[in-house]
């Protein structure tokens, strides 16, 4: 078996005339965590959907475990999307169900787990991202941006998925927390081998958890390399990114660190 | 990459796995091996209950294909989190973190403090405790929408003088949709409403040799009632919901507070149109419908009494004062304002979550029926005593 666990192809991805993704070729590798960084509007949550089967592609093929996600019938896909998890952009909780049951949820419907084996789990799950015990049985309505986050990286986990597809989970984390968050994702992915889809615009995740970066702007993937190789790539928009000045502050303190 | 634990488990298929296993060796020591993750939770749950923790010291994790954070938590459970964190100091580094991670998430869980459960007697409080939260709810509702209508004819009263600030086209818009566009299920329901009581008259009234009566009792209950009831009834249902469900999806998106936070009032910006329109349309929308009822019970007169139309317009004409017509459609702005109020009022009230909306606009429809109701019975009495 290959070591790719997504791959995709000559993407096409089009809203009526307005063309958003063209010959986009990307690959995931198994256990990484692929930073994908790009402008805002560049097609990155938009990929992600893609990815998940949320949005239909209009060409090109997308590879999923070395399956090809348009060649599945129904059950073979809830097959493989149960083995995402994916975290979006707003968090996108259940918003009738507290905390617990949004995390509970996948785990009574997919597996045989009794509703109290499935809450205990789905208990040390939210503590496990740094929520506290209290909020279990809070209303999504009722948290701020972070804890909402957290929250939906608890559900997102649920299964223990092989890929973790996250849109921009650090977005709207005080950085204590976005640090935490960056060093909870490292320990998972290294415990458990899964592999990350990670849209960020935060460059300090981007420095500290990132093996492979990929870098979205005019339709397509320019690089998707180590960190040094994409930030040493000549182009403009990638030069602004990381030798902006807070490119530069990030990449300072991530020498520092090492 | 640690290639022992590239895959988890909830992935029947993707890699060679193995049932879970406890093996007890020499020396207390239990082994574990096989594939430890959520698809065998229950098989690691009956392993792991078959052996007394109290007489293992050891656990030797070594053996174990795959390890997930289910598979984790039941057997930090099973052995306790300290004796746990002391095996896991032997473990390569990935996975020490991981069971660490864990015992640490199981800390804060077990920090909750436990709601303990309710005797027979506290629960019996409890529900008494509802009902008394009910009828103070219900009486602080009152209160908000008197308060809320009092915000909206402060804010018309500081509008009126100043044409420069009306929302002439929010409000016209308002119009056509919740007017013009009721117009043709108003007619409908109306005229079947019409044909049913001339049908019933008849039936009642042939029993007397009276049935030339009917036409006067169609006429008087749509003039006086049905005509700005039933009107009343359908905005209740389609515009009372539109509007709470519109603003509660703005206020559950903070465009309300944006508005606020802008210096801009939203009581003038979006209610009042709303409020205006409603005004406008319901009277209208009420003299419709009292035509196209009176036309149903004209047309069940034609075909199946046998009075023709002549007779029938010759009996309105003789028999019926316009008064009628005034006493039915002075409800109409009444109702019309409870309508818009309450609609906009029940918006206002959505906190958050989609869920809200929903349940705020089941309040605003049953509501606003339900007092449309209560106020035509009050007016009813008023008008029978003032003889009107
Ligand atoms: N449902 C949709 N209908 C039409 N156009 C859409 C739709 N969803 C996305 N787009 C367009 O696709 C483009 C990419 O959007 P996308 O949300 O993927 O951006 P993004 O890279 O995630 O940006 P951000 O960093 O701001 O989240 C945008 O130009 C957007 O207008
Ligand atoms: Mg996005």
């Amino acid at each position: 078996m290959s070591d790719t666990v997504i791959h995709i192809d000559n993407l096409e991805n089009r809203f009526g005339t307005t063309v958003v993704h063209q010959g986009l070729n990307l690959s995931v590798m198994r256990g990484e965590i692929l930073g994908v960084v790009g402008g805002s509007g560049t097609g990155k949550s938009v990929l992600l959907r893609s990815i998940v089967g949320l949005k239909p592609i209009d060409d090109g093929d997308i590879h999923v475990f070395g399956q090809r996600l348009a060649a599945l019938d129904r059950r073979q896909r809830a097959a493989v999307e149960r083995r995402f998890g994916v975290l979006f952009q707003q968090g996108a909780l259940y918003s009738s169900l507290n905390l617990l049951e949004n995390v509970a949820l996948p785990l009574v419907e997919h597996t045989p787990l009794s509703r109290p084996e499935a809450e205990q789990i789905a208990r040390m799950k939210l503590a496990l991202v740094g929520l506290p015990a209290g909020a279990a049985e809070q209303m999504p309505a009722a948290l701020s941006g972070g804890m909402i986050k957290r929250a939906a990286l608890a559900r997102a986990l649920a299964l223990d998925p092989d890929v973790l597809f996250l849109d921009e989970p650090t977005a709207g984390l005080d950085p204590i927390s976005a640090a935490r968050f960056d060093q909870l994702l490292l320990t998972l992915r290294d415990a458990l081998g899964f592999s990350v889809f990670l849209v960020t615009h935060d460059l300090d995740t981007l420095y500290s958890v990132c093996d492979r970066v990929a870098v979205l702007a005019r339709k397509q993937v320019l690089v998707a390399d180590t960190l040094e190789n994409v930030a040493a790539t000549q182009d403009d928009w990638i030069q602004d990114y990381f030798h902006g000045p807070r490119g530069r502050a990030a990449y300072a303190s991530m020498k520092e660190n090492r | 990459m640690d290639d022992l634990s590239n895959t988890s488990g909830s992935s029947p298929g993707s890699v060679p796995s193995s049932a879970p296993l406890a093996r007890i060796e020499t020396n207390q020591q239990l082994t574990l091996s096989g594939t430890w993750t959520l698809a065998y939770f229950h098989a690691i749950k009956k392993q792991l209950s078959t052996h007394d923790a109290k007489h293992i010291e050891r656990l030797s994790l070594e053996p174990v294909t795959q390890l997930d954070t289910a598979a984790a938590q039941l057997m930090i459970e099973w052995f306790g989190s300290e004796r746990m964190q002391q095996q896991a100091n032997h473990l390569p580094d990935q996975r020490r973190q991981l069971i660490l991670s864990v015992i640490e998430a199981l800390e804060v869980v077990a920090e909750a403090p436990e709601t303990p459960a309710r005797t027979g007697f506290q629960r019996l409080g409890d529900s008494l405790a509802r009902l008394g939260q009910q009828v103070t709810a219900l009486f602080t509702q009152q209160l908000y929408l008197l308060g809320f209508l009092g915000v909206v004819l402060a804010a018309f009263g500081r509008t009126f003088w100043r044409p420069g600030r009306w929302r002439l086209t929010a409000t016209v818009a308002h119009i056509h949709q919740t007017g013009l566009n009721a117009v043709p299920i108003v007619v409908l329901l109306t005229f079947m409403v019409g044909a049913v009581v001339a049908f019933l008259g008849a039936t009642v009234l042939t029993t007397f040799g009276a049935t030339i009566y009917t036409v006067n009792l169609v006429v008087f209950s749509f003039l006086r009632e049905f005509g700005v009831l039933l009107a009343a009834i359908m905005l209740a249902g389609r515009t009372a919901s539109a509007f709470t469900a519109q603003l509660g999806a703005m206020k559950s998106n903070e465009e309300i507070d944006a508005l606020r936070t802008q210096g801009l009032d939203p009581i003038e910006l979006l209610v009042l149109p709303r409020v205006i329109a409603l005004w406008v349309s319901l009277p209208l929308l009420a003299f419709i419908g009292t035509l196209s009822g009176m036309l149903g019970g004209a047309v069940v007169g034609a075909v199946s009494l046998d009075i023709p139309f002549a007779q029938f317009w010759q009996i309105v004409q003789r028999d019926i004062s316009v008064r009628h017509l005034w006493v039915g459609l002075s409800k109409a702005p009444l109702f019309a304002l409870v309508i818009a109020i309450i609609g906009c009022a029940e918006g206002f009230k959505v906190s958050g979550s989609a869920q809200s909306v929903g349940e705020r606009t089941t309040s605003s429809v049953v509501q606003s029926i339900f007092m449309v109701i209560l106020l035509d019975a009050l007016a009813a009495l008023y008008f029978m005593q003032m003889g009107w």
